[in-house]
């Protein structure tokens, strides 16, 4: 089990480096695509399975085909590359890491552990009600006020999207 | 022994589980190629390849020498790394996807009851789905890295349209998981088990959106947009030779065994055949075949003999639909391009929003008034299903729905339009028929 977790570590970190090393934007989408496949790998080793399968379908499987459009219609030539490197760019890149390195040390060193409480309740929800229960369960009692205005509020960015789309043609 | 199988015997079986379930997937496959030419020869009145050995059984593998033999070709503007990545990518979703289906009753050995599919994972259906999701990348790579008008556009068209109806597709799928009460591909068979009918029957609106869907999603025709040959050349594959093209069929053939299976897995039952003799389910650790009156478990009685009988039905529900995918492909001409794409947004997706109410609604209903899970709960359902079919079917008549048929009525109105003078010349001609 620990061989597959630094596989896919090690997958997922190289993927995001290739990110921002690729030459092309479309190797770029590719290792973006291995970093996500591998967090689902990751998700899987942590008994989330419900989790790694939306993060291929909906993530890998649906956004970055929209962005792979994207790449394709906008045919990107070579002068996209010294919009993001260096600058202004690299420090809030590198600030925005910081903080977030920052943050996990700060819950290493105050728990000894990377997971948050609750562990053990999540353990025993995918007991009781099975992997996508533990998920469906409180998404549609508990949180179902805040679920259903999430829903709306996609729909109002589509509708959005739409409108602002239209008045360019 | 009623166990399942542990330790190393579990690994050997895994192995040989792996290696029988994806070498049968890969003959299949193989001889699927062979039969689309001979039923297809058959329809047309022709004889098709029987020259290599008995009824030209042997033609498949003449093809994959020939395939192998041939020269690679490299388009020198395509773009050498994804131009080679892209059958890859295409190619292994279609095969990885199988791992989930069962595809007969569990077999007991001397170690223990072996269960016949390779990884019954927790999430089951969703696996499918996240593995054609991937199966995009490779087609639109292909296209783009070709650096071929034709072929980009084929790339193009593939995605849109992949990505459109597997919209349908999920929705489909939705009222066949209300039903199963779960995603694994085990518990859905168990659940056709249990209501004594195979949800063709009382999910019938669904099997038909479905199988639609997943001819959309493996584009086939009608819905072989991405690779028309009168408008694209062939589309997304045009720039591709030998094995490399070989990948692209071997992968969409892959995809309709796939498809073939999943569609029998979830409606006609998988490998359950008519009758409770061969029912078989992990409950609670033990192998049950159904409840008793009284609510006790039953316990199932697997042998071999069972396990090969419900193999044979599992092949043969398969086979059926790769005939219907044969079948069809041969009988219908091919959609245009908008109107895939306005069956897909304006008929496909809407009905099935539809009908996963309908089929909540009912499901409510049936429970609130204590209708227990059996046969006279899926004939209530079977009832409401039927007639949302006959209503799918009676507004989705061509006359009304494709866009073909409505331009056709703008042109009646502006035939009336014409000048006497120019209506009264072709008076004298025969009418043309109505383009059925």
């Amino acid at each position: 089990m620990s061989i597959l977790f630094y596989v896919f570590a090690g997958l997922a970190i190289g993927g995001a480096v290739g990110v921002v090393m690729a030459k092309s934007p479309v190797g770029s989408l590719l290792f973006m695509v291995t970093t996500l496949a591998a967090m689902a790998g990751t998700f899987v080793l942590l008994e989330a399975h419900f989790l790694a399968a939306i993060q291929i379908i909906v993530y890998a499987g649906a956004i970055m085909v929209l962005f792979l459009f994207v790449i394709m219609l906008l045919n990107l030539g070579h002068d996209y590359q010294k919009d993001l490197r260096g600058g202004a760019f690299a420090v809030l890149s590198f600030g925005v890491i910081g903080g977030i390195a920052g943050l996990l040390a700060r819950q290493l060193g105050a728990t000894g552990s990377l997971s948050g409480p609750g562990a053990g309740a999540i353990d025993a929800a995918i007991a009781e009600h099975g992997a996508l229960g533990a998920i469906a369960e409180p998404l549609y009692t508990t949180y179902v006020v805040p679920f259903e205005i999430t829903g709306i509020l996609l729909l109002v960015a589509i509708v959005g999207a739409l409108v602002l789309a239209k008045r360019e043609v | 022994m009623l166990e399942p199988i542990q330790g190393i015997p579990a690994l050997i079986a895994m192995m040989l589980k792996n290696v029988g379930i994806f070498t049968l997937v890969i003959l299949v496959v193989a001889y699927a190629t062979l039969a689309e030419r001979r039923v297809s020869a058959f329809i047309q009145d022709r004889r098709g390849p029987n020259r290599v050995g008995p009824f030209g059984l042997l033609q498949p593998i003449a093809d994959g020498i020939k395939n192998i033999l041939k020269e690679e070709t490299l388009p020198a503007t395509a773009s050498r790394f994804f131009f080679v990545l892209a059958p890859i990518l295409v190619l292994v979703p279609s095969m990885v996807t199988f791992a989930v289906i069962p595809i007969a009753a569990p077999l007991p050995t001397p170690w223990g009851v072996v269960d016949m599919v390779i990884a019954d994972v927790p999430i089951g259906i969703l696996w499918v789905l996240a593995f054609s999701s991937l199966a995009v990348y490779g087609v639109v790579l292909g296209g783009w890295a070709s650096n071929n008008k034709y072929a980009f556009l084929g790339g193009l068209r593939a995605s849109a349209q992949m990505v459109s109806y597997e919209v349908a597709l999920g929705l489909s799928l939705i009222a066949v998981l209300m039903m199963a009460g779960n995603v694994t591909l085990t518990d859905v068979i168990w659940q056709q088990q249990q209501l004594g009918m195979w949800f063709a029957f009382p999910l019938s609106l669904a099997f038909i959106l479905f199988v639609i869907s997943a001819f959309a999603e493996t584009n086939r025709l009608p819905f072989d947009m991405p690779e028309a040959e009168s408008e694209l050349v062939t589309g997304y594959h045009t720039e591709y030779s030998a094995m490399k093209f070989s990948a692209f069929m071997i992968s969409e053939f892959g995809h309709m065994v796939t498809a073939s299976a999943l569609m029998a897995t979830l409606f006609l039952g998988g490998w359950d055949l008519p009758g409770a003799w061969d029912d078989a389910y992990w409950y609670n650790g033990i192998l049950i075949s159904g409840f008793g009156a009284d609510g006790a478990a039953i316990l199932a009685q697997p042998s071999a003999l069972k396990t090969l009988l419900t193999f044979l039905g599992f092949g043969a529900k398969t086979g059926f639909f790769l005939l219907v995918y044969i079948w069809i492909r041969w009988t219908l001409p091919r959609f245009r391009y908008d109107q895939v794409m306005s069956l897909g947004w304006k008929v496909m997706l809407p009905t099935a929003l539809a009908y996963v109410m309908l089929v909540a609604m009912t499901i409510l209903l049936l429970d609130e008034l204590g209708v227990a899970y059996g046969f006279g709960y899926g004939l209530a359902l079977t009832a409401v299903s039927g007639a949302a079919t006959f209503a799918f079917m009676f507004f989705l008549d061509r006359g009304r729905t494709i866009t073909g048929a409505a331009a056709q009525r703008t042109q009646r109105v502006e035939v009336k339009t014409i000048p006497t003078k120019v209506a009264a010349t072709e008076a004298g001609a025969t009418p043309a028929p109505a383009g059925d």
